[in-house]
């Protein structure tokens, strides 16, 4: 998947805008032009010209716009107004997603749709401004407290940040469901020419909207259900509808694969690295290709499993200790060695340091392929 | 129930319950101020004519059941969030009237960054908080609003205030912020003080709606099953011990012409 948009060959030239934009601002306008009524954030690197753009344009363009007192303001204000159902964008970096895990629980119990964008950093704790993937785990499992799980959409481009801000808006309102963008550091800091296409999905009729009880009977937006059995049933609700959600919006992206007997799995700015890593260990001979998972949950493994009967061996390839490595895990289920090869703390990995782990796992799997 | 007295035969009705409050029994231990203070929320809202446009925010805390018994649109905060979840709504829903409804856990402990920020914001909401002196949901633990010398089941010997400190006067630290165009106090003490209250009610939903600021109404409300009492001697402790440190009546009004000159 690709957000630029090819021209079509008769389409007039001038029409064709291509922008330099930095990754937190065309996230930021992306979500603008996607019909995003409220924006809340609180400043924190490197995720900060996210909120600053919005400061900017979110009253230009008449919608609201709060910096809150904390990511636990921003977050809640989130929940307010996207019960009223106005499409809402939040925005935080790694600690900031730590205080909003709360809410992000409540709104998953209680059905909310919102975009909530994580420009990670290096963790743990106050950990560095340096990119990272280190919230992974929190992402993919839920993020809060309880039994639930959450979409997440991992780019590694700023266009394609800018198409999934538009997918992340749609998937919420489709599924009444949080939506996670999982960017990182590099993502949000670097700046790339991109084609200013922009998609603002449809509104969808939101039955259960606060709205005021006029002329209807009152609405409720919560998340208690006191009986056992009631939130049991509830929570049966939101399993049918990950298993909805696992059914129609895995997403992943292919490159080199066809040729290919060893596989690096990575997402992100990780992703980038593992394209260079496999132009250089492709020169020696070797035949790698990249499997790149754009949903993170629900994860590709039934797409990755697939693989697993072409390519011989699998490096699983993060700026974190090894956290996606678990799902590679689970999808492949010991049908191929799988190796890991992570950076951690803000540092990114080197190809070289990349295709020295390919050679090793290439040994492992039996030497170079005939 | 309605009860109603005939007069040359024609029928006048001297109480009838509001419409905003929903026929059904509370789910409160006898005696507790929740109720009132409902009854009176679900009066003033409807006597405004506001019942259609308004979207409440429950806290957590006993009251988080304020949607089983008022008839109004709710969202459920996490606990002491419902000013930012208030702000939300305010920012999105330009004709909607906002209403929190808080308890002094949730308002005065975990909620103070959210309830100082949306009052300085001079958000045009209106907060209604009970101040029972205790956190009633979870058993009756120590509030920062609990009495110096007051025994609850996390301060079993009383509250000392060279450990815990003293009791926060929240309402009145609210007042001093410009944002703040009208801070009450009343309390559910007796008819009259309930009269009042009622009345400190509807004037800061008025604020709301002339968009002069934040409103709040602290009501200084009872918890006879936290405070080991039975309901009389719980409204006798309201009136002696505990309004006496919290003293009602209105704290600031901005909206007031100025005086004298
Ligand atoms: C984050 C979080 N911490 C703690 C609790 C447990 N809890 C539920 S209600 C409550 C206190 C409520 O006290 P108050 O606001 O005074 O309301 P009351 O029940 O007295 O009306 C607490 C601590 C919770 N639900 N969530
Ligand atoms: S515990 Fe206290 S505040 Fe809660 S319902 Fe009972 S009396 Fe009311």
């Amino acid at each position: 998947m690709t957000a630029v948009a090819e021209r079509p060959a008769d389409a007039p030239f001038a029409r064709r805008t291509r922008v330099l934009r930095k990754g937190n601002e065309a996230i930021a306008e992306a979500a603008i032009r996607a019909g995003c009524d409220a924006y809340f954030g609180y400043p924190i690197t490197p995720q900060a010209e996210l909120l600053e753009w919005m400061a900017r344009r979110m009253p230009q363009e008449g919608r609201a716009f709060v910096q809150a007192e904390s990511e636990l303001g921003a977050i809640n204000m989130g929940l307010g107004a996207a019960a009223c159902g106005k499409r809402v964008l939040v925005s935080s970096s790694s600690p900031g997603m730590s205080l909003m895990a709360e809410a992000m629980s409540y709104m998953a119990g209680s059905e909310v749709p919102i975009v909530v964008v994580n420009v990670m950093r290096g963790g743990p704790g106050l950990g560095s401004i340096g990119p990272g993937q280190g919230d992974y785990w929190q992402a993919t499992r839920g993020h809060g407290h309880g039994d639930y799980r959450l979409p997440v959409l991992a780019p590694s481009s700023i266009g394609e940040a800018m198409d999934l801000v538009a997918a992340s808006f749609e998937i919420a309102e489709r599924y009444r469901t949080p939506v996670i963008l999982l960017a990182d550091g590099i993502l949000g800091q670097a700046m790339e020419p991109v084609e200013e296409t922009y998609r603002t999905p449809p509104r969808l009729a939101a039955d259960w909207a606060l709205t005021g009880a006029d002329g209807r009977p009152p609405r409720v937006v919560k998340s208690l259900h006191l009986k056992p059995e009631a939130l049991e049933q509830h929570n049966r609700h939101l399993r049918a509808k990950e298993a909805a959600i696992r059914d129609a919006e895995v997403r992943w992206a292919g490159e080199r694969l066809d040729d290919a007997d060893l596989a690096i799995v990575a997402y992100g700015t990780a992703a980038r690295v593992a394209r260079t890593a496999i132009a250089r260990a492709r020169e020696s001979g070797m035949r790698v290709g990249l499997f790149r998972p754009i949903t993170l949950w629900p994860f590709p493994d039934a797409e990755l499993r697939h693989l697993a009967t072409q390519v011989r061996g699998f490096l699983v390839l993060e700026m974190s200790a090894g956290q996606m490595l678990d799902d590679v895990r689970l999808a492949l289920e010991g049908a191929r060695p799988i190796a890991f090869h992570g950076r951690t703390g803000g540092m990114v990995p080197m190809p070289g340091e990349v295709v020295a782990a390919l050679h090793r796992l290439e040994n492992r799997t039996g030497g170079p392929a005939r | 129930m309605t009860v109603e007295t005939r007069v040359d035969d024609q029928p006048r009705v001297l109480y009838a319950p509001p419409e905003l409050l929903a026929d059904r029994s509370t789910t409160y231990c006898p005696g507790c101020g929740h109720g009132v203070v409902h009854r009176l929320v679900a009066e003033v809202l409807g006597e405004l004519g506001l019942g259609p446009r308004t979207i409440a925010v429950a806290p957590v805390g006993c009251s988080v059941f304020a949607y089983d018994f008022l008839e109004l649109d709710f969202v459920e905060a996490p606990h002491g969030r419902a000013p930012a979840v208030a702000t939300g709504i305010r920012r999105v829903m330009p004709d909607a009237f906002v209403l929190t409804y808080q308890g002094d856990g949730d308002l005065a402990a975990i909620g103070t960054g959210e309830i100082v920020h949306a009052a300085a914001r001079g958000e045009a909401i209106t907060a209604v908080f009970v101040n029972n002196g205790i956190y009633g949901m979870t058993g009756g633990q120590m509030a920062p609003t609990t009495l110096v010398g007051q025994r609850t089941t996390s301060c079993p010997n009383g509250r000392d205030p060279a450990f815990a400190g003293a009791p926060i006067p929240m309402t009145e630290m609210l007042a001093v912020l410009p944002g703040v165009a009208y801070a009450a106090r009343g309390s559910v003490v007796d008819a009259s003080s309930i009269g009042r209250t009622k009345q400190y009610l509807k004037k800061a939903c008025q604020v709301q709606l002339d968009r002069a600021g934040f409103a709040i109404v602290e009501v200084l409300s009872n918890c006879p099953i936290g405070w080991g009492m039975t309901p009389v001697e719980s409204i006798e402790h309201l009136r002696d011990a505990v309004a006496p440190v919290y003293p009602p009546g209105v704290i600031v009004d901005r909206t007031a012409p100025a005086r004298g000159g």
